[in-house]
């Protein structure tokens, strides 16, 4: 029962997933997620609608977890991951689907007969119980003998760092510390899931960010298949072995981290995962979109000439041109400066590319590249789109 | 990316351990489905059912005999009785105004100015809810009756000043005292809620005190108002106690059932009276829940307390007005203990306790006091139980919504429902001991026959006739807690009613023993619920004070009003000192 020290799954360690800023765990727990996709999916959702009335929440979707997986559903408020976490977990019923955990049809089992632990984000902990009580009170009705369930849970709140504290009520303890109780009580008893809903929201900035490493480091160490729901891109970023990137009831995207940073699939997933300039454009050849007078090189473009697109480039992917030479650099505009922003750690330029005064775009660049150039008093200057960062998209009909 | 391919899932890790999980489930399902067809039909029998033979009972003569809306033709071209709706009227709508009016005026004073004493002018200005209305009635015949403190002069040495209490005035003057309190609470809830940035606002804005009282201060309190108005109409347009102890000749339609009923037998004359006493209330009740449909909550979690600004002239004059009121309030309440404790008022003021020997009078004495008492304990015990359980069902329940929307509609019908117009429903309804089916021609033995003339059936009317206020308040508990905590609880596969047990009740204890104090005060001072229910065998406080003043006994009906107001104010008093204890117990998980 103690599974602070089960060993997880056997595994290679996973190289591009890795959460950049997340703490390696100690344990190689990491299963890339082309090692995952081989196994036998531990959840799977299949063709699930919900509808309230007219309303429809989900469409029609399908989703396979893996075992030991962390999954993240992300979405803007109103896209249906609450929802679809909801069905998972049977507290709402799915119009229509199936929902099968661990081999076994659960779609119509209520919430008590599926093996999952949940945390919300109201951590709903129970205010008139001590964090021990709190974290006891799925043992004690699973009638486990008293000694283990004290040694359960004084395990479980070591486990979560909160060692020593159990005596204290919910409302003695930190935002942090009373998330920490929740995750413990959620995995007391040894469920197949965990269900994350929003369980960050409800914290100050700094203790988010500490608390996603420990959640995802706890994660991996226990190898617990867990489902997370957040409408924080950087979250799921961090967090997630896999993203579902949801709009609307349906799945927009589904990828590692990278990849739907990287390579996202429609205008929705690339502006809602970071900041993406757009440029409305024609194509003109297999490679070639032209945007106003501008004429760009995009070798992964897909559109058939003439047809109108968007293209895409993140503001952080553009390069500053110190001497312009027309013909050793593709995709080299000039621009003017709008404005500039002091972000900090560097500096973000408004610009307008000549050519296309219409929509102004957004260069990030680092404190230290902006002192070089005198950013300060900058006026104009030469940037290059690098083609094989151009994601170019059919225009959707407006 | 990743597109799924169907594939084979993997193995469950104990699939064993399933099938006993799954008859627990099971069980946890249809106890929550019993428990709620329980509590529908717990209603069903205490609220609906009793109705239908008292309605019936309407359209057929004294022989039992159809005569369609006959008795209504009768009643409608009896000027007398035509008279004493008109009388209802006029009291309840001269009391409403008064009531809502001054009791507005009185939780400003409390709520939106700096005024001094506020602690003891709330204190004072809802003591009579603790009083019973027929109670302060024998105070008022103390103070403006023929023999009267203020009709004397104080024995002489100021012009004595006849009001003519016996009618209108005393009537009026009574259900002020009823329905002020009430006011006042609604008034001082509506006013509580505000948000102070809107003043700021409105001072930056540039607009002046009377323009900023009738553009944020009213619109804010609207809703509060108008709920006010309609308890404040309800109360005093079904009230039985003040008009039967002052009412004199002034005839109103709660006295006129009594009289038909007890005076003349004419049960049918009663109940179609009872109709003419319901529909306004009905109306009233059913106008209310529209409007209060239309509100929107006008403070969210970010409004800014309002602290009001001292202004002398205005704190001042507040004091000076509730004072005022206060004074006479407890001008009144004073007079029923003084009287009590008399020889023989006004003329021997000389003390003695003499009245509190009610061996020589009628009504049960002691026996009575304890009958009440045990009464309002049982109400206390068993409605706190019902309510909440069915307050928690209907709110936290899952599944069988329809069932649960019908049990909400039905725990707010009471509200609407006369204490007399029910005590002579559960009359029709338990006392028939064989029920004909309309229209069949079939009949079956009534399976509620034997608590009629019980003490169940004391304690059921008074568990339905108070049902709704305490449903609403275990409601407003219940919807205070995190919903999340029974999906917390199913995902540890903990069944509802340990959960409920466990944290929901210990969370709800405040709310609960509120409740509990709620049903003993209203228990201890009811009359019109009862009247027509209690057995001989069973002699009750509160009937009791009518039953001396009827045979002239007032100084030991003022007596035993003063015993019924010392045992609510206990009751209270207890309560205080208890909660402060548990309060202290659970300040771990109440404060940090």
């Amino acid at each position: 029962m103690t599974f602070s020290e089960q060993p997880a799954i056997a595994n290679t360690p996973s190289d591009t997933d890795t959460v950049p800023g997340v703490a390696t765990p100690l344990t190689q727990t990491v299963t890339a997620a082309a090692d995952r996709s081989s196994q036998a999916p531990y959840l799977r959702i299949e063709n699930v609608r919900k509808t309230f009335g007219k309303f429809v929440a989900l469409k029609d979707i399908y989703l396979d977890v893996y075992p030991g997986e962390f999954v993240c559903l992300l979405g803007p408020s109103g896209c249906g991951k609450t929802t679809l976490l909801r069905i998972i977990s049977g507290l709402e019923q799915q119009t229509q689907g199936r929902v099968l955990q661990g081999g076994k049809d659960v779609s119509h089992l209520p919430p008590s007969m599926r093996d999952f632990g949940i945390v919300f984000q109201s951590y709903a902990l129970f205010p008139n119980l001590s964090a021990t009580q709190n974290v006891a009170y799925g043992l004690q009705n699973q009638k486990v003998p008293k000694a283990q369930i004290e040694t359960r849970v004084s395990e479980l709140l070591d486990m979560v760092g909160l060692g020593g504290m159990g005596h204290k009520y919910p409302a003695q303890l930190s935002g942090g510390q009373q998330q920490r109780v929740a995750l413990a009580r959620a995995l007391a008893l040894s469920p197949g899931l965990l269900l994350l809903d929003e369980p960050l929201s409800a914290l100050d900035a700094q203790v988010r960010i500490r608390l996603r490493a420990e959640i995802t480091d706890l994660q991996r160490r226990l190898g617990i298949t867990t489902v997370m729901v957040t409408h924080d891109q950087a979250e799921a970023l961090a967090m997630a072995d896999r993203i579902v990137v949801m709009d609307k009831g349906y799945i927009a995207q589904v990828g590692t981290p990278h990849s739907v940073y990287q390579h996202p699939t429609s205008p929705f997933v690339a502006n809602f995962i970071g900041v993406m300039n757009f440029l409305d454009g024609v194509v003109e050849a297999d490679d070639t979109v032209r945007c106003g007078n501008i004429l760009l090189t995009a070798p992964h473009n897909t559109v058939p000439p003439g047809q109108a697109v968007v293209i895409a480039l993140r503001p952080e992917d553009m390069r500053v041109i110190d001497t312009p030479s027309a013909t050793l650099v593709p995709n080299q505009v000039k621009a003017e400066v709008l404005g500039r922003e002091f972000l900090g750690a560097g500096y973000r330029l408004d610009l307008t590319l000549e050519g296309n005064a219409r929509q102004p775009i957004a260069l990030e660049i680092s404190a230290n590249r902006a002192r070089a150039m005198g950013v300060e008093s900058l006026t104009a200057l030469t940037i290059q789109l690098p083609p094989e960062m151009i994601r170019v998209f059919p225009k959707e009909n407006p | 990316m990743t597109a799924t391919s169907p594939r084979p899932l993997a193995p469950s890790g104990t699939p064993s351990g399933l099938p006993s999980r799954t008859k627990a489930i099971d069980t946890e399902a249809w106890i929550m489905r019993i428990l709620l067809t329980l509590g529908a039909l717990w209603l069903l029998v205490g609220v609906v059912l009793p109705l239908i033979p008292m309605i019936g009972r309407s359209f057929h003569d004294t022989s039992g005999q159809w005569v369609g809306l006959g008795n209504y033709v009768q009643y409608l071209t009896t000027p007398s009785l035509v008279q004493s709706f008109l009388n209802s009227f006029g009291v309840a709508i001269t009391t409403t105004l008064l009531s809502v009016g001054l009791g507005f005026v009185y939780a400003y004073g409390l709520t939106r100015t700096a005024m001094p004493g506020k602690l003891l002018f709330r204190t004072l200005g809802l003591l009579p809810l603790y009083i019973p209305p027929l109670a302060n009635a024998i105070g008022l015949i103390f103070l403006f009756g023929n023999q009267g403190l203020v009709t004397k002069g104080l024995f002489g040495l100021l012009p004595g000043v006849d009001i003519n209490l016996y009618g209108f005035n005393g009537i009026v003057m009574g259900e002020f005292l009823y329905c002020f309190p009430q006011a006042v609470i609604i008034m001082i809830t509506a006013l509580n809620l505000t948000d102070a940035r809107l003043y700021e606002a409105a001072t930056v804005l540039g607009a002046s005190p009377v323009k900023t009282f009738f553009t944020v201060t009213l619109p804010s309190v609207k809703y509060g108002l108008i709920s006010a108005i309609f308890v404040c109409f309800i109360l005093a347009f079904t009230d039985f106690g003040v008009p039967k102890v002052v009412g004199g000749n002034f005839n109103v339609l709660a006295t006129d059932i009594y009289k038909q009923v007890i005076g003349q037998q004419n049960f049918a004359m009663g109940a179609t009276i009872s109709v003419f006493l319901l529909i306004p209330s009905v109306l009233a009740f059913v106008i209310d829940r529209l409007v209060q449909r239309r509100q929107t909550a006008l403070v969210s979690a970010k409004s800014v307390p309002l602290q009001p600004k001292p202004n002398p002239l205005l704190d001042w004059a507040m004091v000076i007005f509730c004072g005022l009121v206060t004074l006479f309030a407890v001008t009144v309440f004073a007079t029923i203990i003084l009287a009590s404790v008399v020889k023989v008022w006004p003329y021997d003021f000389s003390l003695s306790l003499k009245n509190y020997n009610f061996g020589t009078v009628g009504g049960g004495g002691y026996g009575a006091y304890w009958n009440s008492i045990r009464m309002a304990l049982y109400t206390a015990i068993f409605g706190t139980a019902i309510v909440f359980t069915g307050a928690y069902l209907v709110e936290k329940g899952r599944g069988l919504q329809w069932l649960r929307s019908v049990s909400y509609f039905l725990s707010t019908i009471p509200l609407a429902l006369p204490g007399l117009v029910l005590g002579l429903a559960y009359v029709f309804f338990f006392n028939n001991p064989i029920w004909r089916i309309p229209f069949t021609g079939m009949a079956i033995y009534n399976p509620f026959h034997g608590l009629y003339g019980t003490m169940a059936i004391l304690v059921l009317a008074n568990i339905i006739h108070f049902y709704t206020v305490c449903f609403l308040t275990a409601t407003t508990a219940l919807k205070q807690i995190d919903p999340e905590f029974e999906a917390v609880s199913a995902a540890m596969a903990v069944p509802f009613y340990k959960t409920f047990w466990r944290v929901t009740m210990p969370l709800s204890l405040p709310a609960i023993l509120e409740i509990g104090i709620y049903f003993f005060v209203n228990a201890m001072v009811t009359i019109s619920a009862i009247i027509f229910l209690y057995p001989a065998n069973l002699p009750l406080a509160a009937v009791a004070i009518i039953n001396m003043d009827d045979a002239g006994d007032t100084a030991s009906a003022a007596a035993m009003s003063t015993l019924i107001v010392l045992t609510s104010l206990g009751v209270r008093l207890a309560y205080s000192t208890l909660t402060r204890g548990l309060r202290q117990r659970s300040a771990a998980w109440l404060n940090r």
